[in-house]
């Protein structure tokens, strides 16, 4: 499956800005089957990494006990409208993806 | 991971106390905070302007009730009488109206593959869940005036309960009676308002279970494939009328889809 | 091990046109920031320890959010604030999972110390945050009831 749709929201809240982000990826754990009868192989997302305007805050190493289309939120320091934040994942067949938006 | 088989029913047994704070309240309310719907949504949005069909046209000149192309509102009162195809249509149905009359698409080819799996949703899943998304908040307001639209409430009504098929099954035999469940999902008496409420107003949903979302055409396909009748056609009388009565029985609710479900 | 070709190929391409935008930095250097043992793991105590964070003390000030039961273990939502101050890093682990941890965050200047995700879990089990600040572990759980739904919505 090729990486999919990727979609971010960045909202100022208390003293901090809300990145909620949403990824399309199977996130298969190698023990499912498919039609066929064989097992699906593993495929999951292994890095996700947030950015503030160029600068890498949040590193995250995740497994395949993430959902299958993972929602992640995190939480950025103060904030300004117009910050640029860009969240992007790397799987473990090499596949990447990323997004961008700025903070409304 | 254990996969979830959806087969032969077991015996509806009486549930724990149907109180109102239901014990997936919480998860309810959590999950449909961290709903990957909007990626559907987004998708949908795509196959809304996409030009397709022998006139290469997109859907956005679609009336879906509020006016070409409005789609603030328009799921919220469906469904609803449509004078041009002078019928009652609810949202699938007049989805797949203007695939043929606007794209000029065969019933057939629209209709092909009108419900997806895991690995890839359909056009109506995600275009379902782009239009609901214009009507979330708003309250739900399905047509009622005209005398097309209260004989489709009525039919809707006498379908609910009338038994038939090989198990003599009606709808009510599940959503008929309090403090039924099949596992462990509760199962809503639909035909009152309390319970058609909170269920009329989270659909369509992204189905956990599934991955991918689901619409209230797909549950009556396979509510009639639980009951072993035969298969409804998509956006049938039948069906429409089915789904026209729940709407209006719970009628004032706000809607709060696309929704996510187990 | 078994490589398919076409995935590397199309993963080259993605990586290259991704690479010449200036928007990753290579393979080799994520790929390494991937913790396989501690991902490995059967248990948490062994996760942790890989983690190099064995011997969590039990503290009040990290907060778990997720609901009591879960009626599908497929998506079991997660919220985790760590209240300490200085917080680097937060792992999450399931306890019952085959491999109990689900994912470590850890979090530079600019970022508080917070996550919420969906993760997968096999049954009911505990759900422990383990977070990280000046070099010491402190934990905390919170048990989820997961329940395998029926045939219904």
């Amino acid at each position: 499956m090729a990486a999919g749709p990727m979609r971010m929201r960045a909202t100022l809240g208390a003293g901090y800005t809300d990145v909620r982000v949403l990824m399309s990826h199977p996130m298969e754990t190698g023990q499912r089957k498919g039609s066929d009868g064989k097992l699906i192989p593993l495929h999951f997302i292994q890095n996700v990494t947030v950015k503030v305007n160029g600068k890498t805050v949040v590193e995250g190493q995740i497994s395949q006990a993430i959902s299958r289309n993972p929602v992640f939120s995190f939480r950025i320091k103060g904030g300004a409208k117009g910050d640029k934040i860009e969240v992007s994942w790397l799987d473990n067949q090499g596949e990447t993806n990323s997004t961008e938006t700025a903070v409304a | 991971m254990r996969a979830v088989t959806c087969g032969v029913m077991l015996a509806l047994a009486p549930s724990p106390a149907l109180a109102q704070q239901s014990p997936y309240a919480e998860y309810q309310r959590m999950t449909a905070e961290n709903a990957p719907t909007e990626l559907f949504e987004l998708e949908g949005e795509e196959i809304w302007k996409k030009r397709q069909g022998p006139k290469n046209v997109s859907l956005e000149r679609c009336d879906l009730g509020e006016g070409p192309g409005v789609l603030k509102g328009a799921y919220a009162h469906l469904p609803r009488y449509f004078a041009d195809a002078d019928r009652v249509m609810d949202l699938e149905a007049r989805l797949l109206h203007c695939m043929m009359s606007l794209q000029g698409r065969s019933r057939e080819e629209a209709t092909k593959r009108v419900f997806g799996n895991a690995d890839r949703g359909s056009e109506m899943e995600v275009l379902s869940a782009y239009v609901a998304r214009h009507s979330n908040g708003m309250p739900l307001r399905p047509g009622i005036r005209h005398p097309k639209e209260r004989a489709s409430y009525e039919l809707g009504q006498k379908i609910f309960f009338h038994r038939a098929g090989p198990w003599d099954f009606s709808c009510a035999s599940c959503h008929g009676e309090e403090g039924k469940r099949i596992r462990m999902s509760e199962l809503p008496v639909l035909y009152k308002p309390e319970f058609a409420r909170p269920l009329m107003a989270t659909w369509p949903a992204y189905r956990v279970s599934s991955s991918k979302i689901v619409t209230l055409q797909w549950r009556m396909n396979d509510c009639y494939r639980q009951m072993r009748m035969p298969e409804p056609d998509f956006g049938s009388e039948t069906t429409v009328a089915l789904i026209h009565f729940m709407t209006v029985t719970a009628r004032g609710e706000s809607y709060r889809g696309p929704a996510i479900k187990r | 091990m078994f490589v398919k070709r076409r995935g590397l190929l199309k993963a080259a391409g993605a990586l290259g046109a991704l690479l010449a935008a200036g928007l990753l930095r290579p393979i080799a250097a994520l790929a390494a920031t991937w913790n396989k043992e501690a991902f490995a793991a059967k248990s948490a105590a062994d996760a942790l320890k890989s983690l190099g964070a064995a011997g969590a003390e039990a503290s009040g000030a990290i907060a778990i959010e997720a609901p009591q039961i879960a009626e599908n273990g497929a998506v079991v939502p997660i919220e985790i604030l760590s209240n300490i101050p200085g917080t680097t890093s937060i792992a999450v682990l399931i306890e019952k999972n085959p491999f109990p941890l689900a994912g470590r965050f850890d979090f530079m200047e600019g970022a508080l110390a917070f996550v919420k995700l969906n993760v997968k879990m096999g049954e009911t089990s505990d759900v422990r945050a383990v977070a990280t600040a000046g070099g010491k572990s402190y934990t905390a759980t919170k048990e989820i009831k997961v329940t395998i739904g029926g045939c219904g919505g």
